[in-house]
């Protein structure tokens, strides 16, 4: 068997379906033996950059490894932003590089890079193979790495005559990597720690991150919630892995998070981190973060724990365990005051109140996609403004339903991200919400779309602005727009040009008969929505300033605001 | 917790495999830590190299220096002996200028510091020593006066005393 039949077996016995790729001259030993492995669909995307994104949509939507693949030099270079996007997010995926042959390695041969060099930072780990022997149990090592202990990507890293090399294929069963020891298990006394001071709060208060869906802890976090009646906020990442119309669900914090779930993370006297890291764009200014609460900090990776924020009581595991464990010794409570304040706060500062106007606001189409699709949608955002607004204007109640880029805030991810998204969940609704500004950076991707014939969805949110970055110039540097206006195609045009129906919408009347029309649709389908300009995201924690420190919509009027629980699911 | 004593020892067990050094010395980059010295060669184990780190615990979180460490799939264990009673080694060759007035006088430098003659020539000698920072520093700087032409210092290397081996390769 040669190294790429190896290859390919080995992505088979690892349950691989898809592979997004791009060929080129090495890996061309590769792409000749694919047909005849038939389980291995090859979707071709249209840019490298576009398979790692792709990769990573399609793990995050479905919990499964993503696979991308490209060649040597300026294919794999074209990788290298999707897997740092992958890396930030802690998303498994597996990229495939072809290198040069290996006498070649070292003389700056034709599309020569050392990619292992390049994705060193950016990667979990990554490995040059050397021999076609070896391939199998490189490929059976860089999925065990990618979805265990904190997950994320790996990088193979194959010279051409390697794939060409005769070897014998066998498969290992297990690995052995002496120096990756993943603690699953926390520590008990710690864990006891733990239970205690949260029998012991008057005010706690439960702050998930990407770990809970991660680990698949959703059952266990509910658990802890409803019998400790405590309180859940998310960062944009967590987002879902609590059902965001839960009566104890208070949204999101951070930056543009919810007035109350900043509020109730400055207030509370017990904050149970779960899986999350404490992320600059979550904490607001460290040294003022939560600071009348006794932490917890539950995560896989010893790393994070009083890396960003002092922890009173670390506990290093995997959050499924861990909770398991917890669970036992936590006495059922009630905290009714403590929930009545924090809902109070929701109705005094309601973050997802959209003013009554005429005109065609980015929030109310983001509003009325929850509508249209009843909130069982997948939503696969941009960056900036329309990613906030996404996380806002849409109650998530299952995990993996926003996939969003947001530890290197990834403009370009929506579209190869929803193709992903879709391709794993084929019988999913999956909505892109985009920029005009995001949606330019990858959008010959619409070709990929239309090859597979894949029924997405695409909203964009077209202000005619790199919205966020125009924001900050409005709120900090004089308004002074300096390379912020953008003009764009017509992106119905453009849809139409690529086989693809493409609607375009001015009027907020005409959002949602449209959207009807969309989901109704089988293909996909591109709406340009023009909405207002010079919109902003709020509420806004100005960046070095305080959780406490909240702006919120200065035009808004008097709260007419209704409980999500009551007007939507 | 790493404790504030200024100068960490950080021993690393680390897969003998190429390309480990530089993974090593990226992290560091990447994460901005200060890194004082590094010394690094074979273990007991033939699949083990042993690396011993120097940190300034002043400029750099030490605690995070040995919790990324441990993220390194080629990194096997990590200890910081610090606070350990360890022995610490570190190696100089320094050529000194020597002249028939001088030589003598430097052998007996070198004698009362426990250090060897390696190399004589006409105008120079080269001298050996071994032993801990501070005594490798004050022999350098009594060498100084006669005029030091070269000096190669090696990085630290600590070992924990006793049975009882924190750094050890097997468990």
């Amino acid at each position: 068997m040669t190294g790429a039949q190896i290859l390919c077996e080995s992505l088979i016995r690892e349950g691989v379906e898809v592979i997004f790729g791009f060929p080129g001259g090495v890996v061309l030993p590769l792409y000749d033996v694919l047909p005849q492995y038939p389980k291995l669909r090859h979707v071709l995307v249209r840019h490298e950059q576009g398979a790692a994104h792709a990769a990573d949509g399609y793990a995050r939507a479905t919990g499964k490894v993503g696979v991308c693949l490209a060649t040597s030099g300026p294919g794999a270079t074209n990788l290298v932003k999707g897997i740092a996007n992958a890396y930030l997010d802690s998303s498994p995926v597996i990229a495939i590089t072809g290198q040069v042959a290996r006498p070649l390695i070292g003389k700056d041969a034709f599309q020569e890079v050392d990619i292992t060099g390049i994705t060193l930072p950016i990667t979990k780990n990554n490995y040059l193979v050397l021999k076609a022997a070896d391939v199998a149990s490189v490929v059976k090592e860089a999925f065990h790495l990618a979805t265990t202990g904190r997950q994320g990507p790996v990088l193979i890293d194959i010279p051409r005559d390697v794939f060409q090399e005769e070897a014998e294929f066998v498969y290992p069963d297990k690995v052995n990597i002496p120096g990756y020891r993943p603690t699953l298990f926390g520590h008990p006394t710690q864990i006891k720690k733990a239970a205690k001071l949260i029998n012991e709060a008057s005010s706690p208060l439960i702050l998930a991150g990407r770990g809970v869906i991660l680990s698949r802890a959703y059952a266990e976090l509910r658990a802890l919630a409803e019998v400790a009646d405590i309180p859940v906020v998310t960062t944009l990442l967590g987002i879902g892995c609590f059902p965001e119309t839960h009566p104890l669900s208070f949204g999101m914090v951070g930056m543009h998070g919810m007035t109350y779930a900043n509020k109730a993370v400055q207030s509370c006297d017990a904050l149970i981190a779960i899986g999350m890291r404490f992320d600059d764009r979550a904490t607001g200014k460290v040294e003022a973060f939560a600071p009348k609460a006794k932490v917890i900090h539950i995560d896989i990776d010893p790393a994070e724990i009083g890396k960003n924020v002092r922890v009173d009581v670390p506990i290093v595991g995997d959050v499924k365990r861990v909770l398991e464990v917890l669970n036992r010794d936590i006495q059922p409570a009630k905290h009714t005051e403590w929930v009545h304040q924090v809902e109070a706060w929701r109705v005094e500062h309601p973050a997802t109140y959209i003013r009554e106007t005429d005109q065609l606001l980015p929030q109310y189409v983001v509003r009325q996609i929850y509508e249209v699709t009843k909130g069982d949608a997948i939503i696969v955002t941009g960056v900036g403004q329309n990613q906030m607004w996404a996380a806002q204007h849409f109650w998530y109640d299952k995990p993996n339903s926003l996939v969003s880029s947001g530890g290197l805030g990834t403009m370009g991810f929506e579209l190869p991200a929803g193709i992903g998204a879709k391709i794993g969940c084929p019988n999913e609704t999956v909505w892109v919400i985009a920029g005009d500004g995001g949606f330019q950076m990858t959008i010959q991707e619409l070709a990929t779309l239309a090859q597979e014939k894949l029924a997405l969805k695409i909203a964009i949110l077209n202000n005619g602005y790199l919205g966020m970055v125009r924001q900050w110039q409005e709120l900090f540097y004089g308004r002074r727009y300096v390379a912020t206006p953008l003009s764009g195609p017509d992106f119905a045009k453009v849809a139409e040009a690529y086989g693809i129906v493409g609607l375009t919408v001015t009027e907020k009347a005409q959002v949602i008969p449209t959207l009807e029309k969309a989901m109704a649709y089988p293909g996909p389908i591109v709406i340009d929505f023009k909405v207002v300009g010079e919109e902003n995201v709020y509420p806004m924690v100005t960046p070095g300033a305080s959780l406490s420190d909240v702006v919120e919509e200065p035009r808004r009027e008097v709260p007419r605001w209704r409980q999500p629980q009551q007007s939507t699911p | 917790m790493a404790t504030a004593a200024a100068k960490h020892t950080i021993v690393a067990l680390v897969e003998n495999k190429p390309g480990v050094v530089n993974r090593v010395a990226s992290l560091f980059r990447r994460r901005s830590f200060n890194i004082e010295s590094i010394a690094v060669g074979p273990s007991e184990a033939p699949h083990l190299s042993r690396m011993t780190l120097v940190v300034d615990g002043a400029t750099t979180a030490v605690d995070q220096v040995t919790k990324q460490l441990y993220k390194l799939v080629d990194v096997v264990k990590v200890s910081d002996i610090t606070e350990e009673d360890m022995i610490s080694r570190e190696l100089a060759l320094i050529k000194v200028k020597a002249t028939a007035s001088t030589r003598s006088e430097i052998m007996q430098l070198v004698d009362i510091f426990r250090a060897n003659i390696v190399d004589v020539a006409p105008d120079s000698v080269t001298v050996e020593v071994t032993g801990d920072q501070d005594k490798i520093g004050s022999l350098t700087n009594l060498l100084r006066g006669f005029g030091i032409r070269e000096m190669a210092r090696t990085g630290r290397i600590a070992m924990v005393r006793g049975v009882a081996g924190a750094t050890r390769a097997e468990e």
